[in-house]
C-alpha cells in the first residue's frame, strides 16, 4: 500500500465521522466546528490530488471568513434547547421527503457512468515544479473570462443590496464626523467675552 | 550531513516506499524549528519588559539571574506550576480548545517561511495564500475562548476583535496583492528571490505605502498596542483571556508572541528582501560583507521589526475601537483599492523600479 493512500483513508475517515457528527450534535457551536474540521479534511483530500489552490482557497474562504461569521451568528443566538426541539418532528416527514430526493438525485448522476476512469482516464501525475494556480488563473481569465466578470459583477450588486438593506431608513444612531472634530479651531469653540467689572457701589 | 541523516532514516524505516520515513524527517525539521521559535518567543518577553523599561525610565526585569536572563524560564515555570481554573457552567471542551486552536496556526504558518537560499520546511506553490488561510484560522481561538467562558467581559472581547480581525485580514489581503502583482508569483521563495540585488530593488520603495498600511494591519492582526483591543485591560478587564489561567494562558499568550514575530518575518519577506544582503550591487560593502551569512540578514531585520512593536507599544495610547474600525474600512481599504490598479496599470505598462 502506498503512504498516500493511507493519507487518504485518514482524511477520508475524519471527512465522514466529522459531518455525521455535524448533523447529530445538539450543540450548535460544535455542530459548527466540525463542520470546519469537514472543510479541512476535505482540503487535504484535494491536496492529495494534486488541487493545492483549490484546498487553500476552500480553508481561506469557507474556514477562514464564512465559518467565522457563522461562529458570530451563534454567539448571538439565545441557546435554549426545549424550543429546538419542539420544532424538530414538525419538518421530520418534509425533511425525510428531501433527503430522498437529494439521495435519488446523487444515485442517478453517479451511476450514470459519466465519472468512470473509463470515461475520463486516470490524471496525470505532475512533478513539483508544476504549478496549479497559473493553469487555473489562464483557464479563468481567457477563456472564461466573461463568465468570471459576470460573476464578480453579480457579487458587487449583492454587496450594494446588503448595504442599502441596512441604510434604507433614516438612521437615529448618532454619529460623529471625524474629520469636523480633528479640524476643529480654538475660535470655533471658545468664545472671549470682555465683561467689564461691576465696582462696589454699583452692586449696592 | 542533512542528506546523509535523511538517507540513514530511510535505511532505518523502509515501509511504505520511505513514506513513513518521510514523516520522521518532517516531524525532525518542525522540532528543529519549534524549538528555537520557543526560545525566541520567551526572550522577546523579556526584551519587551526591558526596552519598554528603559523607554519610561525603569530598568526591567534584574533580579532572576545575571541582568534579569532567566526571567523568562521562572515565568514559564510559574506558568506551569499554576492551577487550571474552569467557570461554573462553561463548556470545558470547547474552553481548553480554544487555546489550542489560537496555538497551533501560529506555529503552522512557520512551515513555508524561507530562511535562506533553498532553507525551508515546505516549498509550497501558494505559500503566500497558505499563510493567509492558516492566519485567518487563528481567529477561532478567540472566538471560542469567548464563548466557551461562559462570561460577560470575554464575549464582549471576543466580538470586537473577530470583526476587527476579518476586517483587517481584508487589507492585509490586498497588500499582498500587489506584492504578488509585482513579484509574479504567489510564492513567498520566489517573492524574495525576485527582490535580489541590494536595498534599492526591495519592494518597499514602490510600495511604500502598502508597507506602511501592512505593519499596521500586522499590529492589529497580532492584537498589539495601541490596538490591543482584545484584552483592553483599561474597558473589559482582560478580555478574551479573563477566565484563562495556567497553561491554556500561556497557550494565547505564546500564539500571540509566535504571530508577532511571524509578522515581522511577513514584513522582512515582502518588503525588505528576506535573506538578502542589503549592499549587494554595491562595489566595495558587497565585499566587505561577503563573509556574513543569509541567515543573519534575515534575523537582523526582522529584529528591527521586533523592536518596532515595543516601539510602538511604549508610544501610542490606545485606539478607540470604532476609531480603528473607520481607520480600516474608510481609509486603508480605498487606499490599497486604489493602490492595486497603481500597481496593475504600472506592470502593464511596465513601468517603475521592477521589471
Amino acid at each position: 500500500m502506498e503512504f498516500s493512500s493511507i493519507l487518504f483513508y485518514v482524511f477520508s475517515f475524519f471527512f465522514i465521522v466529522s459531518s455525521i457528527m455535524m448533523i447529530t450534535s445538539r450543540n450548535t457551536a460544535k455542530a459548527a466546528l466540525f463542520l470546519i474540521l469537514t472543510f479541512f479534511s476535505a482540503a487535504s483530500l484535494w491536496l492529495l490530488l494534486e488541487a493545492e489552490f483549490l484546498a487553500i482557497t476552500l480553508i481561506l474562504i469557507y474556514v477562514g471568513a464564512v465559518m467565522v461569521l457563522f461562529m458570530f451568528v451563534i454567539k448571538m443566538l439565545d441557546t435554549d434547547k426545549s424550543t429546538l426541539r419542539a420544532q424538530f418532528t414538525r419538518y421530520l416527514p418534509l425533511g425525510i421527503f428531501v433527503s430522498i430526493i437529494v439521495i435519488a438525485q446523487m444515485v442517478l448522476v453517479l451511476n450514470a457512468g459519466q465519472f468512470d476512469l473509463a470515461m475520463t482516464g486516470v490524471p496525470e501525475k505532475h512533478d513539483a515544479s508544476y504549478s496549479n494556480i497559473t493553469a487555473i488563473a489562464e483557464q479563468l481569465y481567457t477563456l472564461y473570462v466573461y463568465p468570471f466578470e459576470l460573476a464578480a459583477i453579480l457579487l458587487l450588486i449583492a454587496i450594494i443590496a446588503a448595504i442599502t438593506l441596512v441604510h434604507r431608513n433614516e438612521s437615529r444612531s448618532k454619529k460623529q464626523n471625524i474629520s469636523e472634530q480633528i479640524n476643529v479651531q480654538a475660535k470655533d469653540r471658545m468664545r472671549m467675552a470682555s465683561i467689564k467689572p461691576k465696582s462696589a457701589k454699583e452692586s449696592k | 550531513m542533512w542528506q546523509s541523516l535523511v538517507d540513514s532514516i530511510h535505511n532505518l524505516i523502509p515501509w511504505f516506499d520511505g513514506g513513513l520515513a518521510d514523516v520522521v524527517i518532517i516531524l525532525i525539521k518542525g522540532l528543529a524549528l519549534i524549538f528555537p521559535l520557543i526560545i525566541a518567543m520567551a526572550y522577546m518577553t523579556y526584551a519587551e519588559r526591558k526596552v519598554i523599561g528603559f523607554m519610561q525610565l525603569r530598568i526591567g526585569p534584574n533580579r532572576v539571574g545575571p541582568l534579569g536572563l532567566l526571567q523568562p524560564f521562572a515565568d514559564v515555570f510559574k506558568m506551569m506550576f499554576k492551577e487550571i481554573i474552569f467557570p461554573t457552567k462553561s463548556n470545558i471542551y470547547l474552553f481548553l480548545l480554544a487555546p489550542i486552536l489560537a496555538f497551533v496556526p501560529a506555529v503552522a504558518v512557520w512551515a513555508v517561511v524561507p530562511f535562506g537560499e533553498g532553507f525551508y520546511i515546505a516549498n509550497l506553490d501558494v505559500s503566500l495564500l497558505y499563510v493567509m488561510a492558516i492566519g485567518s484560522v487563528g481567529v477561532y481561538g478567540i472566538v471560542l475562548a469567548g464563548w466557551a467562558s461562559n462570561s460577560k467581559y470575554p464575549l464582549l472581547g471576543a466580538l470586537r476583535s473577530t470583526a476587527l480581525l476579518i476586517s483587517y485580514e481584508l487589507v492585509i489581503g490586498f497588500v499582498i496583492v500587489t506584492v504578488v502583482m509585482i513579484a509574479s508569483s504567489v510564492n513567498l521563495n520566489t517573492v524574495v528571490e525576485k527582490q535580489a540585488g541590494g536595498i534599492l530593488n526591495w519592494y518597499w520603495i514602490p510600495l511604500f505605502p502598502m508597507m506602511i498600511v501592512f505593519w499596521i494591519g500586522a499590529l492589529v492582526e497580532t492584537n498589539r498596542a495601541p490596538f490591543d483591543v482584545v484584552e483592553g485591560e483599561s474597558e473589559i478587564v482582560g478580555g478574551t483571556h479573563v477566565e484563562y489561567s495556567g497553561m491554556p494562558f500561556a497557550l494565547f499568550f505564546m500564539a500571540e508572541y509566535f504571530n508577532m514575530i511571524f509578522m515581522a518575518m511577513l514584513a522582512v519577506l515582502l518588503f525588505f528582501g528576506g535573506w538578502h544582503s542589503p549592499f549587494e550591487g554595491i562595489p566595495l560593502l558587497e565585499d566587505w560583507f561577503e563573509f556574513v551569512p543569509d541567515l543573519f540578514w534575515l534575523l537582523f531585520k526582522m529584529s528591527f521589526f521586533l523592536f518596532l512593536y515595543f516601539w510602538i507599544r511604549a508610544s501610542f495610547p490606545r485606539f478607540r475601537y470604532d476609531q480603528i474600525m473607520r481607520l480600516c474600512w474608510k481609509i486603508f481599504l480605498p487606499l490599497t483599492i486604489v493602490w492595486i490598479f497603481v500597481v496593475a496599470l504600472m506592470t502593464q505598462l511596465h513601468i517603475g523600479p521592477w521589471f
